[in-house]
Formats: structure tokens, C-alpha cells, sequence
């Protein structure tokens, strides 16, 4: 693990001494470490927020930019035990380093807390995780739908969801009010 | 005014008779193929360009292939100026409504063209966000097949669109929902303007 990693970590486990955190590499690969620098961390649903308010503000974690935050459906995933994982990448840009962290949800009512708080990048692409997998994001300003249109019920990227959809493309209405 | 014989045209005596016939006769033919020859000589399409096929269409309109030798390259981004819809490329649901306005605010008379795969039927995105053919929300004249369709094959559609807007007694659009008729995707590649 980075050195620089390898002291977040620990500082992480200070700050939050009944958190686990299990720091494991990004991509699990044995025959050589080219991946090894790239680490997540396991943080629950509960502690998100005080976690993330720690990296960004810390001096020497100083994550000050959230580059990506998606979603991962595990279903039928091979030794998965939670269904979904929402993925934050955090980027420093000073210090030069990044770390990922995984907070692990289940059905029926997958929440977690939003981070719009510490980053505003977050606001968008929370909504996006929200339509597409439907992770239900407590405290989010905004949380409704963005690349599916209004009036669609589903999630569409959860895997247990049909390519072809459950018929949505066939009863979607004319518009042919021609006042407009 | 219409086509008049001197029986019944009491105007028109002796040497005069021929010539005011053949003026009102003339008059006629203007009148009744005057605007559809200027409508068709001076499409202005409307670019719907939502995918790889709005390249092709780029590509019709730039020099190459000059779409202006046809009167059609004046593209308007308004619907307000527009009589030929292109619709280019696949639509997915949450943008069909825009096309089905942009479609409602041009003036009647007006066509539609449908070009490629994706807008025809979907095309290879047989998903659940994908309209699996805009024909099913509006009406369309003109399908012009392919993924993309070749430049000339689209310009072949514009010449479809031509005869459409030259026939007689084409009812307006809305009324007569589309006419869906299909080009054929044949050309001879390297004739490009002038097919054998
Ligand atoms: S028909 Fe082919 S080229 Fe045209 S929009 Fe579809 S995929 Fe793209």
C-alpha cells in the first residue's frame, strides 16, 4: 500500500476507532502489485458523513475533489455479500494522491446519506446513482430523477432489470396537443 | 381564373381568342405547379441530429456532396422556417416529446424524413430508453435505409421529398399521417451526384 495511503488509513482508524474500515485493493490482482497503490475503504451507510467531512478536511488527507461517485450492483456476484456498493473516488489534488471508498447497501430501501454537504459535484451524480440503481440518498436537496424521463418507475441499471425494459418504450404517450 | 374557351369567356373576341386562351392556360399551370416548383426547389430542412447519422447529414450538406445543387441547404435551427424534418439518428424517449414539438411548431405544408436504422426502428438499440421507431409518434414520408445511410442516399430522400412535393393533391401532413414510402440503398458509389 501507497505511503501516504497507508497513514490515511491509519488516521482514519484513530479518528474512528469502531469503524473496520478494511482497506483492500481496488482490483484484486496477485501475480503482480501494479494495482496495489489503488485502495478502498469499507465505511457503513451511518458513519458516510463524518468519514468524508475527516478526508476532506484533514491536512493530511485533503481530498478537496469528489472525481466520481457511482454504484455497483453486486447481484449474483461471485462471494458478494451486499447487493449494492456506492463508490466515492477522492482526489487530492495538492498532496497527489487518491483512495476510493465503498459504502455497502442492501434491499428493500438502500439509503445512504448525501455528501452534498462536503462536495457540490456530489449533487448531480447522487441523482444519477438515485435513478439508476435507486439508492435513496437522505438529505440530498434535489434527489429526482435526471437521465430517465418523468414518470419512469424503474431503475434501470440494476441487473435484475430487463435490457428491453418492462414495456415503458410502448406506453409512453403521443404528445399531439397541437395548441402548445 | 382558370382555363377559359371563348364560348364561355365573353372578353375574348376574334384574333385575341387564341392568345388570351393560351395566357390563362399558362396561368393555370402556374398557378397550380408555380409553388410546388418553387417548395421543392427550396426545402429548408430542419437538422434533428441526435447521433452518428447527423454526421452523414453534415456530410450532405458540406461541399462534397452539396446538397445546395438540390435548393435544400438552407438548414434553420427554428422550426418557424422549416418544411423538411431530417430526423437523424436514434431518439430516446425522454427526447421524443421534443421531436414531436419541434415537429408541431413547423408550418404546414411540411415532410418528414426518417434517416438510418435508429430512427426508422431502433436500430441495434432494442432497449427499454430507445423509441423503436419514430413513425409509431409522427407521421413520416420518406425512409432512408442504412447505418448510416451514404450522403447520396440521402440526397436521394430529398429527391423522393421533390416528387412527394411535386405530385397533385398531397394532402398536408398532419392530415394524411406520413406516406412512409422507402429509397432504395443502392447507389453507384463513385457517380457521386450522377447515377447510371
Ligand atoms: S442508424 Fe447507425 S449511423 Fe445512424 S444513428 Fe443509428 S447507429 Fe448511428
Amino acid at each position: 500500500m501507497d505511503q501516504n495511503i497507508a497513514q490515511i488509513v491509519a488516521g482514519l482508524r484513530t479518528a474512528f476507532p469502531d469503524v473496520a474500515f478494511s482497506p483492500q485493493p481496488l482490483i484484486d490482482r496477485s501475480e503482480d502489485d501494479a494495482g496495489a497503490e489503488q485502495v478502498f475503504v469499507r465505511v457503513p451507510p451511518d458513519k458516510i458523513v463524518e468519514v468524508m467531512r475527516f478526508l476532506h478536511d484533514d491536512a493530511r488527507c485533503d481530498f478537496q475533489q469528489l472525481a466520481s461517485l457511482t454504484c455497483v450492483d453486486y447481484l449474483d456476484f461471485p462471494k458478494a455479500r451486499d447487493r449494492y456498493a456506492v463508490v466515492y473516488t477522492l482526489v487530492s489534488p495538492r498532496l497527489n494522491h487518491r483512495m476510493w471508498v465503498k459504502c455497502f447497501v442492501n434491499d428493500p430501501d438502500p439509503a445512504v446519506p448525501s455528501v452534498t454537504g462536503i462536495w457540490n459535484a456530489a449533487e448531480w451524480t447522487e441523482r444519477e446513482v438515485f435513478d439508476l440503481f435507486g439508492i435513496r440518498f437522505s438529505d440530498h436537496p434535489d434527489l429526482r430523477r435526471i437521465m430517465t424521463w418523468d414518470g419512469f418507475k424503474a431503475h434501470p441499471l440494476r441487473k435484475d432489470y430487463p435490457l428491453r425494459g418492462h414495456g415503458e418504450r410502448e406506453d409512453f404517450t403521443v404528445v399531439t396537443d397541437d395548441s402548445r | 381564373m382558370g382555363l377559359t374557351t371563348s364560348e364561355t369567356s365573353p372578353h375574348t373576341m376574334g384574333n385575341g381568342d387564341t392568345l388570351s386562351t393560351r395566357l390563362d392556360h399558362l396561368v393555370g399551370l402556374l398557378r397550380k405547379h408555380g409553388p410546388n416548383w418553387a417548395r421543392k426547389n427550396s426545402l429548408w430542412p430542419m437538422p434533428f441530429a441526435t447521433a452518428c447519422c447527423g454526421i452523414e447529414l453534415m456530410a450532405m450538406g458540406a461541399s462534397r456532396y452539396d446538397v445546395a445543387r438540390f435548393g435544400a441547404e438552407v438548414m434553420r435551427f427554428t422550426p418557424r422556417q422549416c418544411d423538411l424534418m431530417i430526423c437523424a439518428g436514434r431518439v430516446a424517449i425522454k427526447m421524443l416529446p421534443v421531436l414531436q414539438r419541434i415537429y408541431m411548431q413547423m408550418c404546414e405544408p411540411k415532410w418528414v424524413i426518417s434517416m438510418g436504422a435508429c430512427a426508422s426502428t431502433g436500430g441495434v438499440f432494442d432497449t427499454y430508453s430507445v423509441v423503436q421507431g419514430i413513425d409509431q409518434f409522427m407521421p413520416v414520408d420518406v425512409y432512408v435505409p442504412g447505418c448510416p445511410p451514404r450522403p447520396e442516399t440521402l440526397i436521394e430522400g430529398v429527391m423522393a421529398i421533390q416528387r412527394i412535393v411535386d405530385a397533385e393533391g398531397v394532402k398536408p401532413s398532419a392530415e394524411r399521417g406520413g406516406l412512409g414510402l422507402t429509397v432504395d440503398p443502392v447507389v453507384q458509389l463513385n457517380t457521386v451526384g450522377r447515377r447510371s
